[in-house]
């Protein structure tokens, strides 16, 4: 069952992204990535890492991706047009997209030992709960990196604050 | 069953629960709206719907008659797929999260819990994630009607579901704090000791969280005194103004299901979900078979009564707020006071935990 989950799942998030790829209108478009971010969530909990799922769900499509169709229907934006630069797009982009796959495939294969293996779908039939483990980590050995997001973020809306209060 | 294996048993006892459940709920749905109409016409001092069958008690069906008969229309100037997609979005998310509430005391059957459909680790996030998924329903409908009252509904219901989404959130964190878990069972769980006592609403001094959690909900789904985005004053009907026939009804379906799913969060995080009030005072009463097992559900499905009823309440007797009271109420409010909540359990369960 976890390999026909697996399969789904991951030809779902392949379409979404050819399709976020080939269409023409940006709700479309946006609307693939949601896809696209729902069918990793659920490859992230078929691997055991439910919370990132959650987390997917939640922050990038629940929040972030409705802010983007948002301002899509805001701005009313309509269907692109053909132009010359697109023509450019497509061939720095093809050959730009492959090269980044065949470096990530390379370092992850290189790395495979180090980086560890996990059974597919292992962790669904059994209910164990990483969560607490997850925080435990990131408040202990990952305090660091943590605290200086969280600051990152913060001066990320006094950003924004600045800038609205502008025009107010 | 002997010829069946694990998983088969597993498979066909979880269709059976899906089927239950989507049939109770969708019944549920239907008798909510004719208690809707009940309630509000007592409380306006007129009947409400009496003329179809004893009390009115068949008017859910007539009314599901005329819907499914009405014409379809689809108007010439809309985005065709996503306007058909739109109702589906909306009512779909508001029937998923129904998945993971447990109903009754874990009862289990051939390793198969009969009274939840699926008990996931994280069962509190999912409901808030397939809520947050149930934006795009709302936000999609707007724009793909093409028409500017749409369009507004639709910002305004996604722009305040956004908002009150972080207060909704950070109201249940002083839950998951004191049950140290996310899955819902184990919330359940952890205030089954005392009957009403450990609740977290009375006992587990969550009843600031508990308001927070009722207003945001409120806003959530849409409803009285925030219902901005279907206000018929300014914007004709919001969001749906272009559907009709069952596309509208599932529209409909969609707000009730929510309502719904809104009380039996805050029955299974607040007032200790299938638990009776007096824990352990009447065990030897009814503490035989079926009624032992019957019991549960019983105050489960009174609790969510309760809860619709006072979802009517508010709406019978609260005027709308404007846009900049809502969102002004929702970030230099709820939100503050949820953190500081927050931060006063954590700080409880840190020195006494």
């Amino acid at each position: 069952m976890q390999t026909a989950l697996f399969i789904i799942f991951g030809l779902a998030a392949i379409a979404g992204a050819l399709n976020l790829l080939f269409q023409r209108h940006p709700i479309n478009s946006a609307l693939s990535l949601v896809v696209v971010m729902m069918s990793l969530a659920v490859l992230y909990w078929t691997l055991g890492a439910e919370f990132l799922a959650a987390a997917q769900v939640i922050v990038y499509a629940g929040a972030v991706m409705v802010l983007f169709v948002f301002v899509v229907m805001l701005l009313n934006a309509g269907e692109e047009e053909r132009t010359s630069g697109s023509r450019i797009a497509y061939i720095a982009g093809i050959p730009g997209a492959a090269a980044i796959f065949a470096l990530l495939c390379f370092v992850f294969l290189k790395n495979k030992v180090a980086l560890g293996n996990t059974q597919l779908g292992g962790d669904l039939s059994g209910i164990v709960s990483n969560i607490t483990d997850i925080s435990h980590t990131l408040f202990t050995s990952l305090l660091l990196p943590f605290e200086a997001t969280s600051i990152l973020i913060l001066i990320a809306i006094l950003g924004a604050v600045v800038l609205a209060r502008k025009e107010l | 069953m002997t010829h069946l294996n694990t998983f088969e048993i597993f498979l066909l006892l979880t269709i059976l629960k899906i089927v239950v459940v989507l049939v109770i709920t969708l019944t549920a749905v239907a008798y909510t709206v004719l208690l809707e109409r009940k309630v509000l016409g007592r409380m306006q001092n007129r009947w409400g719907p009496s003329r179809v069958g004893p009390f009115g008690l068949l008017q859910p069906l007539a009314d599901g008659i005329k819907l499914f008969l009405k014409e379809d229309m689809m108007p010439l100037a809309v985005e065709r797929p996503l306007f058909v997609l739109a109702p589906i979005i909306a009512l779909g998310c508001a029937l998923i999260s129904i998945a993971v509430v447990p109903f009754g005391q874990q009862t289990l059957y051939k390793g198969v819990d009969l009274f939840q459909i699926s008990d996931i680790n994280i069962g509190l996030l999912v409901i808030l994630g397939v809520t947050s998924i149930g934006v795009y329903g709302i936000a999609l409908s707007g724009w793909s009607s093409n028409n500017k009252y749409s369009l507004f509904g639709s910002l305004r219901a996604t722009a305040q579901v956004i908002s009150y989404e972080l207060a909704l959130g950070l109201s249940l964190v002083g839950v998951v704090l004191r049950a140290g878990s996310l899955s819902l069972r184990d919330i359940v769980n952890s205030q089954s000791h005392h009957g009403m006592l450990s609740w977290n609403f009375f006992g587990g001094f969550q009843i600031v969280g508990f308001f927070i959690y009722l207003m945001a909900a409120y806003a959530e789904t849409n409803r009285s005194p925030f219902d901005l985005p279907e206000a018929e004053s300014e914007l004709v009907a919001g969001y749906h103004t272009e559907y009709s026939s069952m596309k509208f009804a599932m529209f409909f379906m969609a707000e009730y299901a929510n309502m719904i799913t809104v009380a039996c969060v805050a029955t299974l995080l607040f007032f200790g979900g299938a638990n009776t009030p007096f824990g352990h005072l009447f065990d030897g009463v009814f503490n035989h078979g079926f009624i032992h097992a019957v019991l549960p559900i019983f105050w489960f499905v009174f609790k969510i009564l309760m809860f619709l009823l006072l979802y009517i309440w508010v709406r019978a007797t609260l005027p709308r707020f404007r846009y900049d009271q809502l969102m002004s109420f929702g970030w230099k409010f709820l939100l503050p006071v949820a953190m500081v909540n927050i931060l006063a359990t954590a700080l409880v369960l840190a020195f006494h935990g």
